[in-house]
């Protein structure tokens, strides 16, 4: 193998990294499986073929998980008011595909909008269910806050709107991930600090993940991500937002090239009302483990077993 | 080592030998298979952008196919069930043909593989010991059994036309175990695919566990009703004569498989749609559609009277035992199931997704000229195999005989 890589170099004597370095992309290993000195070499070859891909200098960054660290999420859905600003914010950090054609956009934080819903007095005499005349139920409501309903092409003109609520999601990181479990390859794990990531190299495209995943967290690029060179993020984490290739899965990562270098995701940095927080769970004097001491917090399709990192509270 | 050589190139020539039908058969699936690659290249370049397929329905068509294949190749146990186990005169003459026709439905299965996957181009990473092969996943082991079964199958298949070319008398003392090991693998391979979608709880259309069940019925109803008309085309185009009794046998088999399909279906509607939870929203987009999107309504409709019309008709005697009319309720269940296999279970998997949005599924151009041109490849191989197998079943392959040419 190494040997045939050697030959592979020799031949691609070229000014194109992009060229120059696919042959030996081909042939990496597993992320995971790498000796320092590969994920080096692998790095290096990233940083190359990015580099001229988009015209400036792009860091690929291969940071380790540090001891004593286990990242977390919480949310507080009181807050939420719906801007989606964190949307956004995590397009442009993550450099997630921007296209227009359908399937070439990319947004990996859904913000569902809830109707408030209501019972009221004139409904009583419309009937339930609807066609079959037999009386189960009641029938004085239209439905509110179902979290399996939302909506999360919303424009109003402003929020938050009086009649809905708002329920972002996004991966959530579980503690006994089911995508993990699936992955024929094992190209998505993991991290010992907590978030489940993906070697964008080593994934066949198989979607089993995406199958599995009961979040719906996970987005396959079905061409090649629409990324313009002037707006792609050139601070990246190899197991994180680099630019992805065309065929493979990805999905939020808590923004590792930031958080590993103890700064905030996008996300919780951009948010205008402090409805998100992150930190060390392990750590008991961070603000996730405040809230998750002091506040009513729960778990998303807590029933599955999947164990999220993620938590949502109110107060 | 002569033996070899001379069975390939004896196996060759005869293969080769044919008539304009022929020809024109085998050219109109070359045409398709040509296609198929054209829109293979598409799809890895353009990327799977060119197919109908979005991150909300993540799988369509080629899944839908790939499960309902893995149906038709386990469906061969059903000849080789009764010819070994039962020794049934009639279907012992051609269970060879039957371990053909489940060798064309694996290949086919693995080309829908390719086919659905993002990077055909990584596939060697699941494979160790230059990959890693995970026992955890369940796409793992389905490649692993098929494999098996189609390693299996080539094995038992050619084994037997092999001692028949040469004349040898075949080695029981192997052979015997090998064919009921293919037959337990037979139930392995579709089970497994069946576990590959159950197993999901993020999916409540899939996350039975009558999936198993369901999967061997129908598989055992679609499998066998395409036997019968395959044997039916060799009965009319070739100097082999499959009895009568095997196709009987075969529509018994079929008719029953589909009865309890048919019967488990039902207990699911049922079931489902009784309490009408939110994990009913895919079956109910199914039958009915949900937010005023009905794109598989029709589909499953059709499917759902394609079966039972064709249950009822193999109740007839004059379609039963008809052998001119027996067609028409085998392709109705082969299309039944089908659409069953694939627009009524792999797509509203995916409807609504598991964050409850409600999408349409519309296979684009690329996605049909795949599935035809991956079935036509399927083919092209199962004649080749046939006709082979055919002409040393009949002794016109032999060694160190003249080949005959036939028409």
């Amino acid at each position: 193998m190494s040997s045939l890589m050697g030959a592979a170099a020799l031949m691609v004597q070229s000014d194109d990294a992009a060229a120059a370095t696919e042959w030996a992309e081909h042939f990496q290993k597993n992320y995971r499986l790498m000796t320092d000195a590969e994920k080096a070499e692998a790095r290096a070859r990233l940083e190359r073929r990015y580099s001229s891909e988009y015209g400036k200098k792009v860091a690929v960054d291969t940071t380790e998980a540090q001891p004593g660290v286990l990242m977390g999420y919480a949310l507080n859905i009181r807050k939420c008011i719906g801007c989606r600003r964190c949307v956004h914010a995590c397009v442009e950090e993550n450099n997630q595909s921007r296209g227009t054609r359908p399937g070439e956009k990319i947004e990996w934080i859904q913000v569902l909008r809830m109707e408030r819903g209501e019972f009221s007095k004139d409904k009583m005499n419309h009937g339930y269910p609807e066609g079959l005349g037999i009386q189960v139920g009641g029938n004085a409501y239209t439905p509110a806050g179902q979290v399996l309903e939302g909506q999360y092409h919303y424009n109003p003109e402003a929020v938050p709107e009086k009649d809905a609520t708002y329920m972002p999601i996004a991966c959530m990181q579980c503690e006994k991930p089911p995508c993990v479990k699936v992955c024929p390859v094992r190209t998505t794990y993991r991290e010992a600090d907590g978030p489940v990531v993906i070697d964008y190299n080593w994934c066949i495209g198989c979607k089993m993940c995406m199958n599995a995943c009961p979040y719906w967290a996970r987005r396959f690029n079905l061409t090649k991500p629409v990324l313009p060179k002037e707006e792609m993020n050139p601070v990246t984490h190899y197991l994180g937002n680099r630019p992805r290739m065309r065929g493979v899965v990805e999905k939020c990562h808590w923004c590792l090239q930031r958080t590993r270098h103890d700064r905030y995701p996008a996300c919780v940095e951009v948010c205008p009302v402090g409805a998100r927080k992150f930190g060390n769970l392990l750590d008991p004097e961070s603000e996730v483990s405040k809230i998750l001491e002091r506040k009513n917090v729960f778990r998303l399709k807590a029933e599955l077993n999947t164990f999220p990192k993620f938590f949502y509270f109110y107060d | 080592m002569q033996q070899l050589t001379s069975f390939a190139t004896d196996y060759a020539r005869y293969v080769l030998k044919g008539g304009t039908k022929f020809y024109a058969w085998m050219g109109s699936l070359a045409l398709l298979i040509v296609g198929m690659m054209y829109v293979f290249y598409l799809q890895n370049t353009d990327g799977l952008i060119v197919t109908g397929m979005t991150s909300q329905i993540s799988d369509g068509l080629y899944l839908a196919n790939l499960v309902f294949l893995v149906g038709v190749a386990a469906g061969a146990v059903t000849i080789v069930f009764p010819a070994y186990v039962y020794h049934h005169e009639g279907m012992h003459k051609v269970a060879v043909l039957g371990e053909m026709l489940a060798i064309s439905a694996v290949i086919m299965v693995m080309v829908f593989v390719f086919a659905h996957m993002g990077r055909p181009d990584r596939l060697w990473h699941m494979i160790p010991p230059w990959g890693i092969y995970s026992f955890s996943s369940m796409l793992g082991w389905d490649v692993m059994v098929l494999n098996g079964y189609l390693i299996l199958n080539f094995i038992c298949g050619f084994y037997y036309l092999w001692c028949k070319y040469t004349g040898n008398p075949i080695n029981q003392k192997w052979f015997i175990p090998l064919v009921y090991v293919a037959i337990a693998w037979a139930l392995s391979i579709h089970t497994v695919t069946a576990f590959l979608m159950a197993n999901n709880p993020a999916r409540p259309m899939w996350f039975h566990s009558m999936m198993p069940i369901r999967f061997i019925a129908t598989a055992f109803a679609a499998g066998p009703a395409l036997i019968i008309l395959i044997f039916l085309v060799i009965r009319k185009n070739t100097k082999f004569w499959v009895d009568d009794s095997a196709i009987k046998l075969l529509t018994t088999i079929v008719q029953f498989c589909l009865g309890i399909a048919i019967f488990l279906t039902l207990s699911e509607v049922v079931v489902e749609l009784y309490a009408r939870t939110e994990h009913a929203n895919g079956l109910y987009y199914l039958m009915f559609g949900l937010h005023g999107l009905t794109g598989l309504v029709p589909w499953f409709w059709s499917s759902v009277v394609l079966m039972i019309c064709a249950f009822v008709m193999f109740f007839m005697p004059s379609f039963r035992n008809d052998f001119n009319r027996l067609q028409i309720p085998c392709v109705m269940a082969f299309a039944g199931i089908w659409i069953e296999k694939g627009m009524g279970l792999i797509v509203p998997g995916y409807i609504p997704s598991p964050i409850g949005e409600v999408t349409e599924y519309h296979p684009s151009f690329v996605e049909w000229l795949m599935v035809l041109g991956i079935w036509a490849f399927g083919f092209f191989i199962l004649t080749i195999l046939l006709k082979g197998a055919i002409g040393i079943m009949l002794g016109e392959v032999k060694f160190g005989g003249q080949t005959v040419a036939t028409k």
